[in-house]
């Protein structure tokens, strides 16, 4: 069995030292797994242990591995996983194009090479000349296709879903369900989807795991 | 830097002067002042002022003043909120609010001496046409014996204080929701607003109304233009024995100054007595259930209230303004005989220099706590310390002691400390009073920034430092100003600690203006009143409009 | 207590004192002071003396290249605080002040205790204009011997001024100030003890009861204190209640009984220099029909004082402003009324030509008495009648409610 993809063995979390949530799992690169289960069942703070933000107050046993490299012990910089959350969260205050250049990889380095990175990654996303334009003057979708480009800039070896497809209108949730799970799978990514809408697990297409209760 | 020890650093930085100054208080009160041959401890001094016959009467004055006019602050300040939050003419209020808390005590004590006084702006305009003065009647309204017109003037500015606290704790209350529910059950808007909301909005602002009480019980400035003089208050009293020619009234001083300690912790221990007497009474008038429906005249007299503390404050200091360009001004005339700019030709250039050091002190003072302050607030949220309600305590325990508590003996320690006792310790002193205020008023924003934010960046590859610097910092540059304009609003008003700790030679608008202020003439108090309020109201100007033009094309950055 | 005080303080006196300049060698003083600032600490309620201050400072750093700091006052005790603080914190040298406008009370307590630099004063190159013999007061500051400790610098003496628009003709004894405030109760008043014109006023009161007026030379407690101040506190119990506000309330200090006249409130002022009033016409503070006068019988009359504090850190600098203030230049702009007019310390006699023009040329203004009206000045009370008496009236009307 091979060490690549992002494996959580035996992880357990707990609150303030009562058990919360435990998980032991492997998500293949390209394979999405969906998360479900009711509120307060821990879903995002499984999410937060893997990108390593936890909260004080919670503790964690087990490990979490991505393509080999132990992730516990390194600050959540460090990790290389990649998170999308239900809302854009573009920084206000920068530029579209400032946004993506904020996620894009320090090594490629140049303020040429960059810009002309930035601009072909707006072209992707069809939004070529938007680089100077107000976050907040995008619709919807268009803010939703610059946070998925954003994040893949920073060239992440996994990618944790928070629910990011519900604050989206139907029609739109589908071409950005597609465009996400797509690149997703081109790009080889283990990817954990945390969602209620079983739509989303269905689109994922991969194997769901529900979340219980505790005790 | 260590980030993990900016709590402890700026505690030190804000209680440590507090410490040290009351030992250098407690001690010569009760006997011990080696310069003075104080080495054994004595009741000499307590019996001393025991002996002053006006003690009575001053340490009456203290709390009588004090707690009227926290009480008559908390309780028109209720009721503007409860009458008229969110209407337009709340909106009125509101844009006054800043202006209003941005004019100096001491500026606004002069501008209302001026307008309610038997020889002032409101007798003037009534005479003699309505009152068939041709020259002021003999009427005692400035300096009263009972401190009634100090108490008012301490009420406009204190209300525009414990409004801004009322409405920075508002929306954990969701006022909007409880009160449909109230309506919908058939209460008033004001009776539902005090019944389901003041209970909840009050528990957020004890402590600043415990702070107005401390304040209004030991405060020298406006005691001493407004309030009473046979015998003053007891903190005016402390003061004068501290500059007593005789030596030894230094021991009596320090006795008197720890009496106003006990006094307002007596007061403070009071109030919280009180308050859970009221709230008793209160649970039982709830219960009641009664629908009540005078509101809509208490509403009325709440806004007009209002406008009156608002309105006295700033036709007070428009008649600074004129009289800084007054020639001769005779009663009852409504308006000088001729305007001049002979005060600002003459005293303009003098001008200059202490307003360059209020800049001076003020800037370093309210940088080094927004650094401080912005250091912990890191700390707090990278360590996940969670910030008890002991801390809160603690940074609002400067607020809660008199300062004339404190401040003789933090002069002797700045003294012993090192041989500069210029701007360098002035700033310090001055941070001991910055630091509460500017954590205060930027604590709540800070912690309130979403913290996906971060863990989308760190995601990213973007480590702290970096989160801070590009995204938090600049996403909170709004109230980072603010918070930095209240801070500079506070050191530029602080008179107590920069006489005593700059040796007289730190010289700011504020020392300056009340040195004038004991020559009585008008046209340079108007002017000293309006430098110093022009400073601080410019200070809140940047910080309003730096934002908004650097986040111009920045929609996202405007809302809230 | 205070002996202990006293002897602790001498003997740090005499080791601060072993590097000081030595003011007999005056060129060297000079090149001392050179480069030099002087803080110098001054009341700073009067807009008048600021000025005149702001101009000394001037003139001084352009002539002996000494800049001048004026620490503006609201109490010249408070200097004296912040010396006795620098003592306690065992500040021996490098103190924060380097001269006081200084007198009475405020100098004997610093004389007292030991913590004065000195003596100079007599060994300043202007000193041999001064009229020592004219005005004993310049070497004996209320009674108490300066002994070279302070350098004079101007003369005080007690006048009134009243509008002639609304009062033709003043009283001019206690008595007959007493009958015209029954009959215009709230047209009077004095600025409030501790402030010294209040207590200056109870003086003067007290000059004109005193069967003979050697007892004032002496401390209190060598006379009958109770029996001589009867009158005082009998004349008082009368006039309180006829004073402005009923005597429920004073101004706070000397100056801000100008605008009480201007707006009209009081009819009758007092003052402790000749030249106020003219000079407060001469900024639009008063209207031109206020007058002076002096009471029947003479006036208290008192000099004004620099001195050095033990510990200051620039005594060469300051003796040079001290000798700058006894110039016949700085003395005679002190005494014209546009600027402050304040009466000088010199001897006229002692002049040459050229300096006596100076004086010659001054206009003294509507509002001020020449010195023949001005009359012989009283000298003051030993130190010991301002405090006992200020403490009296404290605990008699001070503290009434």
């Amino acid at each position: 069995m091979s060490d690549s993809g992002l494996i959580l063995e035996n992880l357990a979390i707990l609150w303030r030292g009562a058990p919360l949530v435990s998980v032991d799992l492997r998500i293949a690169p390209g394979e999405v797994v969906t998360v479900m289960g009711p509120s307060g069942v821990g879903k995002s703070t499984l999410l937060a242990a893997i990108t390593g933000t936890l909260a004080p107050g919670f503790a964690l046993q087990g490990g979490i591995r991505l393509d080999g490299r132990e992730l516990t012990a390194l600050p959540p910089e460090a990790r290389h996983v990649g998170i999308l959350f239900q809302d854009d969260l573009l920084f206000p205050h920068l530029s579209v194009g400032a946004n993506l250049a904020f996620g894009l990889s320090p090594r490629i380095r140049g303020r040429a090479a960059r810009r002309a990175r930035v601009e072909a990654a707006l072209a992707e996303i069809g939004l070529a000349g938007f680089a100077a334009r107000d976050p907040a003057t995008l619709s919807g979708g268009q803010k939703a296709r610059v946070a998925l480009m954003r994040m893949l800039l920073s060239e992440p070896c996994a990618l944790l879903l928070d629910e990011p497809f519900s604050r989206l209108d139907a029609a739109l949730r589908d071409q950005i369900r597609e465009l996400v799970f797509t690149r997703a799978r081109a790009l080889r990514l283990p990817t954990l989807l945390v969602t209620h809408d079983a739509a989303d697990a269905e689109a994922a297409g991969g194997r769901v795991i529900e979340l219980a209760t505790p005790g | 830097m260590r980030l993990r020890y900016a709590p402890a650093l700026t505690l030190a930085l804000m209680l440590g002067p507090v410490l040290a100054g009351l030992a250098g208080t407690l001690l010569p009160a009760f006997g011990i002042f080696p310069a003075l041959g104080g080495t054994a401890p004595s009741l000499a001094a307590m019996r001393a002022l025991l002996g002053w016959p006006g003690l009575g009467p001053a340490a009456g004055l203290s709390l009588s003043t004090g707690l009227a006019a926290t009480v008559l602050s908390l309780i028109l300040t209720a009721l503007i909120v409860g009458s008229w939050h969110g209407t337009r003419a709340f909106r009125w209020l509101e844009a006054a609010l800043s202006p209003l808390l941005s004019v100096p005590h001491a500026a606004a004590a002069f501008g209302l001496a001026f307008l309610i006084a038997p020889s002032g702006w409101i007798a003037r305009a009534l005479s003699p046409w309505a009152t068939g003065w041709s020259r002021p009647p003999d009427l005692l309204i400035v300096q009263d014996p009972w401190g009634l017109t100090m108490t008012l003037g301490l009420v406009t500015k204190e209300m525009p204080f414990l409004l801004l606290m009322m409405l920075a704790a508002l929306p954990q209350a969701q006022p909007r929701r409880s009160l449909t529910v109230a309506q919908a059950l058939g209460y008033g808007r004001l009776t539902g607003w005090l019944k389901v909301i003041f209970p909840r909005v009050y528990a957020q602002i004890r402590l600043p109304v415990y702070a107005v009480l401390a304040y209004s019980m030991s405060v020298v400035d406006v005691a001493l233009i407004l309030g009473p003089n046979t015998p003053p208050p007891l903190a005016v009293q402390v003061v004068r024995w501290m500059s007593d020619p005789d030596l030894a009234q230094r021991f009596t001083a320090a006795a008197g100054a720890t009496l106003q300690l006990a006094l307002v912790v007596a007061a403070l221990v009071l109030w919280r007595l009180a308050e859970t007497a009221a709230a008793r009474l209160g649970r039982a008038w709830v219960a009641g259930g009664r629908r009540h429906h005078a509101d809509a005249p208490a509403r009325r007299i709440a806004l007009i209230l209002g406008a009156l503390s608002a309105g006295a404050v700033l036709a007070g200091l428009a008649g600074m303004a004129l009289w800084s360009v007054a020639g001769f001004w005779r009663f009852p005339n409504v308006l000088p005989d001729t305007l001049t700019l002979n005060p600002w030709m003459r005293h303009g250039p003098a001008l200059l220099d202490p307003t360059i050091d209020t800049i001076l002190i003020a800037g370093a003072a309210t940088t080094l706590a927004l650094a401080l302050t912005l250091a912990c607030l890191q700390a707090e949220q990278r360590y996940g310390l969670s910030p008890g309600a002991r801390s809160l305590w603690l940074l609002y325990l400067p607020l809660l002691i008199p300062q004339v508590a404190f401040l003789p003996g933090l002069q002797t320690l700045a003294l012993m400390a090192g041989a500069d006792m210029g701007r360098g310790a002035v700033i310090l002193g001055h941070l001991v009073f910055v630091l509460p205020y500017v954590f205060l008023s930027l604590g709540d924003p800070f912690r309130s920034w979403d913290s996906r934010q971060a863990t989308v960046a760190a995601a990213l590859g973007a480590g702290s430092a970096r989160i801070f610097w590009t995204l938090r910092l600049p996403m909170l540059l709004a109230p980072v100003l603010t918070a930095a304009a209240v801070g500079f609003a506070v050191s530029a008003g602080q008179y107590l600690p920069t006489l005593l700790i700059g040796a007289g030679r730190v010289q700011t608008l504020t020392t300056e203006a009340v040195a004038l202020a004991s020559g009585g003439d008008r046209r340079l108090i108007g002017l000293y009143a309006i430098a110093q309020t022009g400073v601080v109201v410019l200070g809140f100007a940047l910080a309003i409009a730096a934002p908004r033009l650097i986040w111009a094309n920045r929609r996202g950055m405007r809302a809230g | 207590m205070l002996k202990r005080l006293i002897v602790g303080l001498g003997l740090s006196l005499a080791t601060a004192a072993g590097a000081a300049p030595d003011p007999k060698n005056w060129d060297a003083v000079l090149d001392e002071a050179k480069g030099q600032t002087v803080y110098w600490n001054a009341w700073g309620g009067s807009t008048a003396t600021n000025d005149f201050i702001r101009w000394a400072g001037d003139q001084v750093a352009s002539r002996y290249d000494v800049r001048v700091e004026h620490v503006k006052l609201s109490d010249t005790a408070d200097a004296v605080a912040r010396v006795l603080a620098e003592k306690t914190a065992g500040k021996d040298e490098g103190g924060a002040i380097d001269l006081i406008w200084i007198n009475g009370a405020n100098f004997a307590a610093m004389k007292d205790n030991g913590l004065l630099f000195g003596p100079w004063a007599g060994d300043l190159p202007n000193w041999h204009y001064v009229d020592v013999a004219g005005k004993p007061a310049v070497v004996s500051d209320f009674t108490v011997p300066t002994e070279g400790l302070e350098s004079p610098w101007a003369m005080a003496q007690v006048v009134f001024y009243y509008d002639t628009a609304r009062l033709p003709e003043p009283p001019k004894s206690m008595p007959a100030l007493l009958d015209w405030a029954r009959a215009n109760p709230g047209r009077f008043t004095f600025p409030q003890p501790p402030d010294f014109l209040g207590t200056t006023f109870m003086k003067q009161a007290l000059y004109g009861m005193v069967a003979d007026p050697a007892v004032l030379q002496q401390p209190v407690e060598d006379v009958d204190y109770d029996a001589v101040t009867a009158p005082l506190w009998a004349f008082l119990d009368e006039l309180t209640p006829n004073l402005w506000r009923q005597g429920r309330a004073y101004p706070q200090t000397g100056p801000r009984q100008i605008q009480l006249m201007a707006d009209g409130e009081i009819d009758l002022a007092i003052s402790f220099s000749p030249g106020e009033a003219s000079t407060a016409i001469a900024n639009g503070q008063l209207p031109d029909t206020v007058r002076s006068f002096v009471l029947d019988g003479g006036t208290i009359g008192n000099a004004s004082f620099v001195a050095i504090p033990y510990n200051a850190n620039a005594k060469a600098g300051a003796m040079v402003l001290a000798d700058f203030l006894l110039s016949p230049e700085a003395q005679a702009r002190a005494q014209d009324p546009s600027v402050l007019g304040y009466g000088t310390v010199l001897d006229l006699a002692k002049l040459g030509a050229d300096d006596r023009a100076r004086f010659d040329a001054l206009e003294l203004g509507i509002a001020t008495l020449s010195p023949e009206n001005l009359g012989p000045a009283l000298p003051e009370p030993h130190p010991s009648w301002m405090t006992r008496i200020e403490a009296d009236w404290q605990a008699r009307f001070g503290t009434a409610q």
